[in-house]
Order: structure tokens, then sequence, then C-alpha cells
């Protein structure tokens, strides 16, 4: 049980904020209503992406008040609990990518490492700029047409329709294609939080003198360059690329990682 | 030493061209892709909806108003206590319309023109646009809303060939102000009259009811949106009998254009026995 403790924690939390909007929808509460792009909590509180709401400003449309005060709601909670937090804590895709993921360790598909010499983890950032290029010249928020965690999501809420051939991409392009491709490669909402991380509070704390060298959890981890101290030395994970999925966590036998509050004045 | 700093430099400058480059080609395809998707001149969107230029930039696609429309107190089915169909719909893949766009179709379930306007004050975007629906007392009023026209295709209505049926006019919440019966004789009869379903564009708010209640096989009336089922006379044009609308080109100059013809009056040209 221990070493599944934030995993379970994770699905529960992802799962139940589906229910959450998937019931304002179909049942008509009013606890989270709406969708990622733009949420309501009890009514009153508003909610949004900030990404998306990046995007839309690009086209030249002014947004509504309640879409920027509830980015800079995101923005803040992200800011403090840490910005990948909701990759790994509330965006549904996290659950398609982390079972392609799982399958392709059962399937030894990892044994050959191959170079992709085009695709670095670096792209993201890049597909980040160029999303909101693209939606100033298009004149619509552009991954909005494409994005995979909204058309998951309505999927859910709304129906799915053809949506769901995204998905069926996505599980095939991580599981046989490239590890960790579209969470750790592509996504410029998870580069967007990983920018909105580097400055966050919460993070994974590693304790060199504990660890065994066991290297089990660079093996769980989905962006396993963040924990390049492991056995090394004792600091805290700061890569705000680190999704504070707490997997690594879980896996670890010798409590030589947890998580823990930055303390900005110690670090230099 | 210097040969190894070159050699960084010469690799940096290159992967970075390269990046530069993927991204460039990234951005055509994406453009193109994105151009393609937004083209979709025939949907219906909800009250209030701003141009369908700016409706696409500015919806958020948070799915609010859909959620309004189908929850709300009027939609809730009094004997099983839960709620139906609602009117609006999320594009979803495949369906041909901006993806998570909220849209209608009248003839599956059109929009009940609700007093309170649910779908509307809940849009956090501006795509839904309140003061368009604002009257003067600053309060919504639903008949403002200008979704789409009804027109009929008077070759199918059944009304044109002189059957009795006015299913669309009954069922238009305007009722004898949006669609009205024109009375005309039957010529073909000679003792029976036509009562033909007219719509007129500054009352109909196509909300698609009549659609929906038309009787035919496929709709002699039907909604479109506004851009397409309008023509526009121009300029040139202008109601001479008309105080408001000689308003218009008060300030428009004549122009005159001396061609062959119009050299000589256009009586003595008739008269001249030509061959035109
Ligand atoms: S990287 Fe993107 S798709 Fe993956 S979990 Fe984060 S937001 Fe979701
Ligand atoms: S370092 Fe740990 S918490 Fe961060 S992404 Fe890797 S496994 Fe998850
Ligand atoms: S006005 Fe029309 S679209 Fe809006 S809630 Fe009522 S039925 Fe739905
Ligand atoms: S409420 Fe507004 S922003 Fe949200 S889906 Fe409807 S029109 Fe779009
Ligand atoms: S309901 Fe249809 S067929 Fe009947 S009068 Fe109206 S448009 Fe014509």
């Amino acid at each position: 049980m221990k070493n599944i403790k934030y995993l379970l924690l994770r699905r529960v939390t992802q799962i139940g904020l589906l229910v959450l909007y998937f019931g304002a929808n179909a049942y008509g509460w009013n606890v989270l209503a709406g969708t990622f792009g733009s949420s309501l909590i009890l009514g009153t509180i508003p909610l949004a992406d900030p990404y998306t709401t990046l995007q839309v400003l690009a086209t030249g449309f002014v947004l509504g008040a309640d879409v920027l005060l509830g980015a800079l709601i995101v923005t803040f909670f992200y800011f403090v609990v840490g910005g990948r937090a909701f990759c790994s804590w509330v965006c549904p895709i996290n659950m398609v990518t982390d079972l392609a993921n799982w399958l392709r360790r059962k399937l030894h598909l990892d044994k050959e490492e191959v170079n992709y010499r085009f695709l670095k983890r670096n792209a993201r950032y890049w597909i980040m700029g160029l999303g909101l290029v693209v939606s100033a010249v298009v004149g619509i928020a552009a991954f909005e047409v494409l994005s995979p965690i909204t058309i998951m999501q309505r999927g859910i809420i709304f129906g799915f329709g053809m949506g769901f051939a995204v998905l069926v991409a996505i599980f095939l392009f991580d599981l046989f294609g490239v590890k960790n491709g579209w969470c750790g490669h592509l996504c410029p909402l998870g580069a967007t939080y990983s920018l909105i991380g580097k400055a966050s509070l919460i993070r994974v704390d590693h304790n060199h003198e504990a660890c065994t060298n066991c290297m089990a959890c660079k093996v769980v981890c989905p962006e396993n360059h963040v924990l390049h101290m492991v056995n090394k030395e004792s600091i805290m994970v700061t890569n705000g690329e680190c999704t504070n999925c707490g997997r690594c966590i879980d896996v670890c036998n010798d409590d030589a990682l947890n998580f823990s509050i930055r303390n900005y004045f110690k670090e230099k | 030493m210097m040969a190894n700093s070159d050699n960084n430099r010469r690799k940096f400058m290159a992967t970075t061209l390269q990046s530069v480059g993927l991204t460039a080609l990234g951005g055509l395809l994406w453009s193109g892709y994105s151009h393609e998707v937004k083209a979709s001149p025939l949907v219906l969107r909800p009250p209030g909806a701003i141009k369908e230029d700016d409706f696409l930039s500015a919806c958020i696609k948070c799915g609010l108003c859909a959620e309004a429309c189908q929850n709300r107190e009027t939609n809730i089915d009094k004997e099983t206590g839960k709620a139906r169909e609602g009117t609006l719909i999320m594009a979803k893949g495949g369906d041909a319309k901006l993806i998570g766009t909220p849209y209608f179709i009248p003839t599956q379930v059109p929009c009940f023109m609700c007093e309170d306007i649910p779908c509307v004050p809940v849009c956090p975007s501006g795509a839904l646009d309140f003061a368009s629906l604002a009257n003067e007392k600053q309060a919504l009023d639903i008949n403002k809303a200008r979704m789409g026209l009804a027109v009929v295709h008077k070759e199918s209505c059944i009304a044109f060939w002189g059957i009795q049926c006015d299913a669309c006019y009954r069922a238009c919440p305007l009722l004898d102000e949006a669609i009205t019966l024109e009375y005309t004789q039957n010529e073909r009869t000679g003792k029976h009259a036509y009562l033909l379903p007219v719509v007129h564009d500054n009352i109909c708010t196509g909300c698609g009811l009549c659609e929906q209640a038309c009787v035919t096989e496929k709709p002699a009336i039907f909604v479109l949106p506004r851009e397409v089922s309008m023509g526009r006379a121009g300029d040139h044009y202008v109601k001479g009998w008309d105080k408001k609308d000689q308003e218009r080109v008060k300030d428009a100059k004549s122009q005159e254009t001396t061609t062959e013809i119009s050299k000589e009056s256009a009586a003595d040209y008739l008269n001249s026995g030509g061959e035109y």
C-alpha cells in the first residue's frame, strides 16, 4: 500500500473532479461547472486556464473580467502547489499517458534507447510560443482546436463523437512512439505550467544520506532528468518540469524523497 | 581549444536553425488546419452571440451556456424530475463546427426563447453579449436575440399549394409578428384562399421553433444565420417614397456617365427603330 499512496490520491482527485464536472451538466450540480477552459466553483468563483486565456488574448479579443480573474486565481494556485500539479493531479490525459507508459515498461519497449533527433523535451516551449503566434494569425485559440485535454474532458461531460480518435492517437504515440512523448515533449499546457512551477513552493526534496542508489525513482519518473541530484546532493527538485506526482516518493523504500516546502532564503 | 569552441558554435547555430525551421513548418501546417476548421458558415449560435468571426476568437469553450440551457428550470421534466436534452450542443470532433463551441440544430431541439435567458449571463468570456439583449430598462429581452432568420421555400411549403397549414405560424413565440399569414385568392379553385406564411426579418429571432414544427418531410421553413439568409440591396436603390431611406443617401453625389447610347435620350433611342 505504501508505494501507491500518491498514485491513489491522484487518481481519486482526477476522477473526482471529472465526476463533479460531469454532474454539473448531467444533474445540474453547482460545485464545479464548465470545463478547464473556464469553470465556476459554487456558481461564484471563476477559474480559467492560463494558456487558453493567453491564446484568446493573442487573437486580439478583449476577454471578460471573469476569465481574466479566473486565470489569475489558477496561476496563483499552481504557483503555490507546484505548477505541473495540474498535469498529474487534474489533467485527464495524464491517465492515458500514464497507462501507455506503464504498458511500455511491462512490454519492455524501453530496452532500446532511441535518440529522437527532432524531438527534444524543450519542443513544448516552442509549441507553446507557436500556439500564441498561430492564434494571433488565424484569429482563433489555436491549441484549443487540437487539445486532447479539453477534447477528453468535454467528451466525458458532453459526449465524445469522433474526438475519441485523438486519445487513441496519443496513447499509441506514447506507447510505441516516443517515451513520454505527449506530456514530456509536446504539450504546451504542460510547458506553461512548467514555467509557473519554476518558482512554486511545494517541491520534492531529496536526502542523499538515506538514498541507496536503487534508481527506482528514475525508472518511474515521467521527467527523470529533474532527478539529476539523486544520490549526489541533498537538494530539492527545483526544475519546473517535475509534475509533483509523487511517484518517486511512492517507490522510494529508503525515505530519501519527500514533499517539502521551498525555502527561498536557504537557496542562495 | 579554438577549434573546439568553433565547432560548438557551429553546432549551436545548426540546431537553432533547425528548431526555427521546424517551428516555421509546424506553424504553417497549424495555421492552415486552424483556418480550415473555423469555416462553418451555416452554424446557429446561442442568443446574444457576437459576430461569428469574433465569436470564434472569444468563446473559451467552457460549456457553461450549454449546461445552463440543459439545467434551466423550464427544461426539467415535471414527471421524472430530470433535465431533458438541452438546446445547445458543444461541437465535437466530426460535427464540422469549430470544436468545443456551442450551437444548435432547430429540428433536434430549437431555442425556446426563455424569458430569463439562462444561457447568456453565465458566459464568462463575452462571446455571448449581455448588452446586446438588454432593453431600455437594462433587463434581458429575448426578443432582441438574432440567432438567425427563418426563410420559406415556397415550392415545398404546402400552404403555397393551397393546402391549409399554419403549423409554423402557430409555433412561433412571436405569434403573428415574426410570421404573418398573407391571404390571397386561389386562382385554381376560384373559391378558396391561400394562407401564406411570410417571415419578417425585423422580428424573427431565429429560434427555430417554426422549423421544428413544419409538417413537410424536410422543413419548408428553416433558419439560417443572418449573413446567409439576408440579401443586401446596396446603395444604388433608394426608396424615394421613404423619408428615412432618403436620409441614408442625402450626402451622396450624383455621377453621370456618358456612353454612345446615353448621348441620346432614352425615348429617342427606342423610337429610332434601330436594332438592339
Ligand atoms: S503535459 Fe499536458 S496533457 Fe500531459 S498531463 Fe500535463 S497538461 Fe495534461
Ligand atoms: S521527480 Fe518525482 S514528483 Fe517529480 S515528476 Fe518525477 S516522479 Fe513525479
Ligand atoms: S434561450 Fe434558448 S439557448 Fe438559451 S437557455 Fe433558453 S432555450 Fe436554451
Ligand atoms: S458560455 Fe460563452 S465562452 Fe462558454 S462555451 Fe458558451 S459561448 Fe463559449
Ligand atoms: S409549417 Fe411548413 S408547410 Fe406549413 S405553412 Fe409553415 S412552412 Fe409551410
